[in-house]
């Protein structure tokens, strides 16, 4: 297997450094059109007029918020399952990112709340499920640097996300299950779009943009946890510096 | 088999249980985690009484009525099946509209009334033009369209 090279830090670290910057861009350049369309090109709803436009912020932050729940988890399974380093490395990175969109979902959704539907916040089935998103990722976050040892930090906190993946799919199927105040899904695999089609391609748009700069950002923070837990000089500026210290143990 | 295969297999195996005791403890509280009760509920006693509950449905088209004072209004709440008049004295969201989705909050009256504290507007997951809608109301109204559904048609999307 020829990936495998990629799981040995030295190998992954600067290869990460060198993707960063494609990722990032490409993400900034897809949020301005993806902003420009849902701002400026898509029409005008007709029911909400203009205050359904933070769709084009809400819907993206709570897909990835669901999406990478489900990828740390899964890094966390091959964490546990294979004993790797990295894994746990990746599990470690996502968790920040994840809870940040998390808490732009309950933050854009609030702010949707109050104009349609007079609330702010209730407390109906999906709303709540995406709240205790936000605390899994707060836990799986906490659990980790409440315990010194590394190893153990690891585990504990990938079996609190592997037994937390249960939740994800009660939020995407809450509005089906029981009676919300949320509205059902929009866009679904099995029924289609219920929007007009500029409107799906910002959305489209502003979820790749979001996806691409989760993967920027987790890249960059997992080349953090690298250094800060192998309390390694950055390894490709310093090569050097790095074999000194490798040999040295 | 490997060591790892059984990590995997534990872990597998994890998940699975984790999944079916979740599943049980939704399906004992599957009435308590939804939002509100239906107007059939409440016709078959199956609300808390003497405590306040949410109702939703569809607010039945020409039952909205304004009081003279302006706050005062009085609609109903139907899920095709059965009705349930509600009084609310207050300001209504501006989504609220007849024909579309509510929710309110209060409690029942001796008389059959619902009496609401919060009134919440329910919208839905369709999203299009207002010219769309116009013409997909249009549309319906010759009977062009009979889908109770506002799903934008395949082949009429690319004109919206």
């Amino acid at each position: 297997m020829i990936w495998s090279k990629y799981s040995a830090p030295q190998v992954f670290y600067p290869l990460a450094g060198r993707l960063i910057p494609w990722f990032a861009a490409v993400a900034v350049l897809l949020m301005i059109v993806g902003l420009y369309m849902g701002f400026f090109v898509a029409p005008t709803d007709f029911q909400q007029g203009e205050s359904y436009r933070i769709i084009f912020v809400h819907v993206p932050a709570a897909w990835m918020s669901m999406f990478l729940y489900v990828v740390m988890a899964i890094w966390a399974g091959v964490g546990m399952g294979l004993n790797a380093r990295l894994s746990f490395m990746m599990a470690q990175a996502i968790a920040p990112t994840g809870a940040m969109f998390t808490f732009l979902a309950l933050l854009t959704g609030a702010m949707w709340g109050k104009p349609t539907w007079g609330a702010w916040w209730v407390w109906d089935a999906r709303l709540t499920s995406e709240l205790i998103l936000l605390f899994q990722y707060a836990g799986v976050m906490l659990l980790r640097t409440s315990i010194d040892d590394a190893r153990r930090a690891d585990r504990s906190s990938a079996v609190f996300a592997l037994v937390g993946v249960v939740n994800v799919p009660i939020i995407y199927y809450s509005v089906q299950w029981w009676n919300t105040l949320h509205q059902g899904a929009s866009v679904s695999m099995a029924t289609g779009s219920k929007m007009a089609a500029t409107m799906l391609m910002a959305m489209l748009i502003m979820t790749i943009a979001f996806w691409l700069y989760s993967i920027a950002v987790i890249l960059a923070r997992v080349r953090c946890v690298m250094v800060e837990r192998e309390s390694l000089p950055t390894w490709d500026e310093k090569p050097a510096a790095m074999s000194e210290a490798v040999e040295a143990r | 088999m490997k060591p790892r295969h059984k990590r995997f297999a534990f872990i597998g195996l994890g998940l699975v249980v984790v999944v079916v005791a979740t599943w049980l403890v939704m399906n004992a509280l599957k009435s308590n985690l939804s939002l509100f009760h239906t107007p059939t509920e409440v016709a078959n006693g199956e609300v808390p009484k003497g405590r306040p509950f949410r109702i939703g449905g569809m607010v039945e088209d020409g039952s909205l009525k304004r009081e003279g004072d302006g706050l005062t209004v009085h609609f109903v709440v139907t899920d095709t099946a059965k009705r349930v008049p509600v009084t609310y004295k207050g300001i209504l969201p501006d989504l609220f509209k007849e024909g579309k989705g509510a929710v309110a909050q209060g409690q029942l009256a001796p008389d059959g009334t619902f009496v609401a504290s919060e009134v919440l507007a329910k919208h839905d997951e369709n999203y299009m033009p207002p010219e769309a809608a116009a013409a997909m109301a249009k549309a319906k109204a010759s009977g062009a369209q009979q889908s109770k559904s506002l799903v934008v048609p395949e082949g009429r999307k690319d004109s919206l």
